[in-house]
């Protein structure tokens, strides 16, 4: 509790001990005998002043400044309204019990904003940097790159960087909701948020602390707020019009009844009752927090939401699109079988390696690496990358071809040779040298563990429709989509087929359901914008995928969708079941009110009891285990 | 440009709203939001009137609560 809780504690204490007293002595009949019929007020005037004066300033304060609906103004005529009809009893305990159920609610916000902040508590304090042989510790905004850092056992990496000395284990749980500590040694890349194990680390710092992963992921969380779902927006709207409506409807209350059956205090008593109630403040606390537990959940187990939308979305998620190459497998190619046309397969893979020296894509990577020797740049000249086709270069002087069929097909050159020739299923690249097919090489990538499971669990949660989508050529891409169970599959697309292929199938799809893309952020970008919701492989994505999606998986794991389906719908859950209840038991208590059934005791537990309860309910969204 | 800033004592999420609300009105003011439960103000203003704009920024919060600051 802080200080100014305690205060209100403290005054609580004392308004409620008098409070007692006086309870005690008019049921008792003693305060029968006060001599004069005016000091009857002022003695309840007490204790109600030392538990509300805080609020008459309030609303004066505010009445100042033309905010007239405001809660304390309505708590200060509800409860002089009491005064006024001679319920002095009455006017302190509903002013008592209003002051305990907003403490009550003050302390649960606290509460809660704690522990997502906590949870989200990643943010590196300090960088040691070593100077004339001592360390000393700055700013991590101050590092440059270049620069060399000392992180000792169980610090929290302050920057992005490559080790450049010592050996330990790294608890990346933060980032990625990973368990196990992955190693870190002489030449491992380390992401700043994560927390050091029992070695210490020497490392070139790479990135700015602005550019770091802690500094992105905390951007994006706290953005998250930003972007409002339509149930928050639904219910900013909402509170708008539920104030004036209900005081209306107070002022109504008390002045129509009486114009035609008399009896002014009766339906005043009733009016300051709608007046309690009249606060939408429960469902603007436990929405957004929801949704913020929501979010807070989710990066826990290394999902990152950039916002509420999203979350909300994720819940409404039928059709889910996926990204074969990097997202339901491991992206990492390898060569298979080298076929050789008029070359001997060593010449192939040396003029391949030469060709691909440039690119950063997956299977330029796997020629390499097969090929097992240093690349002489000089070798190669006027080197072009086509998109979904292949590369166009010259080694040693010869024109190269190297791609897929389509590019053999463009150029007119005859690979007949090769078709069911070669004996492994994969990624076949067909080398050309002055136009004639040289050989080809397959190359192959293994299904990532756990991919046919993630899907597994897609389906029970109800995702309608899995698609893969590929550049891939169909027999590889039908032997994934076979063995992970997907129900639709479209190969040999360009990056531009992808983003058709989506539209097409967000047409298709009903009213509110949802499509997702996740991609590993390869040429995918245009389509992670353009689904409902897109989701990135963030370890080894591409930083333009992780600005394009709306969704960030941490540490590649596909199986995290379906945890984060879980965690979507259970928030969902959880707000709907506080709008309703909230709305239910002031709609409830309104009607009784003005039937005279329901007290003031009832509005006050409507207003700030409800307030209350919806935020204890919110803060479900934050506890669970939602594996 | 684009800026946040922390609030003290912002106590009541209903008035949160109603501060963006007079914010957004600031001429100047491209986009405005508070984050209840993070305490925290983002503003997205014109450069020339930054300052200017925050001390309306201040003056607007103040009008709905009193108590609560914009630490600038």
């Amino acid at each position: 509790m802080n200080k100014k809780q305690k205060k209100v504690l403290t005054r609580i204490i004392i308004a409620f001990v008098l409070f007692v007293i006086l309870f005690i002595l008019e049921h008792g009949g003693v305060l029968e005998g006060v001599p004069h019929p005016l000091l009857m007020p002022i003695i309840f005037l007490i204790p109600y002043l030392i538990i509300g004066y805080d609020i008459i300033l309030k609303a004066a304060r505010n009445i100042r400044n033309g905010q007239i609906f405001d809660e304390n103004f309505l708590m200060m005529i509800a409860t002089f309204g009491a005064f006024a009809v001679a319920e002095y009893l009455e006017a302190v305990g509903v002013m008592l019990f209003y002051q305990v159920g907003e403490l009550f609610q003050s302390y649960a916000v606290g509460k809660s904003r704690q522990s997502i902040s906590e949870m989200m508590d990643i943010c590196p304090e300090y960088a040691n940097i070593e100077e004339n042989g001592e360390l000393i510790q700055v700013d991590p905004d101050e590092v440059e790159i270049g620069t060399i850092i000392v992180v000792k056992p169980g610090e929290r990496i302050p920057l992005d960087g490559i080790v450049v000395e010592g050996e330990s284990l790294v608890d990346t749980s933060a980032l990625t909701g990973e368990s196990v500590p992955r190693r870190a040694a002489n030449g491992s890349e380390i992401h700043s948020g994560c927390v050091n194990g029992g070695g210490t680390l020497k490392v070139q710092v790479t990135s700015t602390f602005e550019n770091s992963t802690v500094a992105r992921i905390l951007e994006l969380v706290e953005n998250a707020s930003s972007h409002k779902a339509k149930v928050e927006n639904f219910i900013t709207r909402f509170a708008r019009y539920y104030t004036p409506v209900v005081t209306i409807g107070a002022v109504l209350l008390a002045v129509i009844p009486t114009l035609f059956l008399g009896d002014f205090t009766v339906w005043l008593q009733r009016a300051c009752i709608f007046l309690v109630i009249s606060c939408p403040c429960a469902l603007v606390i436990s929405v957004p927090m929801g949704f913020f537990g929501g979010i807070g959940a989710a990066s826990k187990y290394g999902i990152l939401v950039k916002g509420s939308n999203y979350l909300e979305a994720m819940s409404e998620m039928t059709t889910i699109v996926m990204d074969k190459t990097g997202t339901l497998t491991k992206g990492e190619f390898k060569v298979v079988e080298v076929y050789s046309a008029s070359l001997s397969k060593d010449e192939i893979l040396d003029i391949a390696a030469h060709a691909e020296g440039y690119s950063n894509h997956p299977i330029a990577a796997s020629i390499r690496e097969a090929y097992a020797q240093s690349i002489s740049v000089e070798r190669v000249r006027d080197t072009e990358e086509i998109a979904g086709h292949g590369i166009h270069t010259f080694v040693d002087g010869r024109e190269v071809w190297l791609g897929n069929e389509k590019l053999m097909n463009e150029k007119g050159i005859d690979y007949s040779l090769v078709t069911g020739t070669l004996k492994s299923i994969g990624t076949v690249v067909f080398l050309a040298c002055e136009g004639k097919l040289a050989g080809a090489i397959v190359i192959a990538d293994s299904i990532k563990e756990g991919a046919a499971q993630a899907i597994g669990r897609m389906k029970q949660l109800g995702v309608k429709k899995c698609v893969m989508l590929t550049g891939d050529n169909k027999a590889t891409a039908v032997a994934v989509a076979k063995e992970l169970q997907i129900d639709e599959v479209c190969a040999e697309l360009l990056p531009q087929d992808k983003v058709s292929k989506v539209e097409e199938l967000l047409n298709a799809k009903a009213g509110k359901e949802k499509l997702a893309f996740v991609g590993d952020g390869i040429n995918d970008a245009p389509v992670l914008t353009r689904a409902d919701i897109g989701i990135a492989m963030g370890s080894m994505g591409a930083d333009a995928a992780i600005e394009a999606a709306d969704i960030v998986l941490m540490d590649d794991d596909i199986q995290k969708i379906s945890t984060l389906v879980n965690i979507s719908r259970k928030t969902v859950r959880i707000v709907k079941q506080n709008i309703v209840f909230a709305l239910g038991v002031k709609l409830i208590v309104l009607i009784l009110g003005a039937l005279g059934i329901a007290n003031m005791w009832a509005a006050v537990f409507a207003d700030v009891g409800v307030s209350v309860l919806a935020i204890l309910n919110s803060m479900r969204t934050l506890g669970t285990d939602y594996k | 440009m684009k800026k946040k800033f922390k609030m003290e004592d912002l106590d009541c999420a209903n008035c949160a709203a109603k501060m963006e609300d007079l914010i957004r009105k600031i001429d100047g003011v491209n986009e405005v939001s508070i984050s209840f439960l993070a305490q925290k103000l983002t503003i997205d203003a014109d450069d020339a009137r930054f300052d200017e704009i925050m001390k309306e920024v201040q003056a607007a919060c103040a009008k709905i609560d009193a108590e609560c600051k914009v630490l600038l």
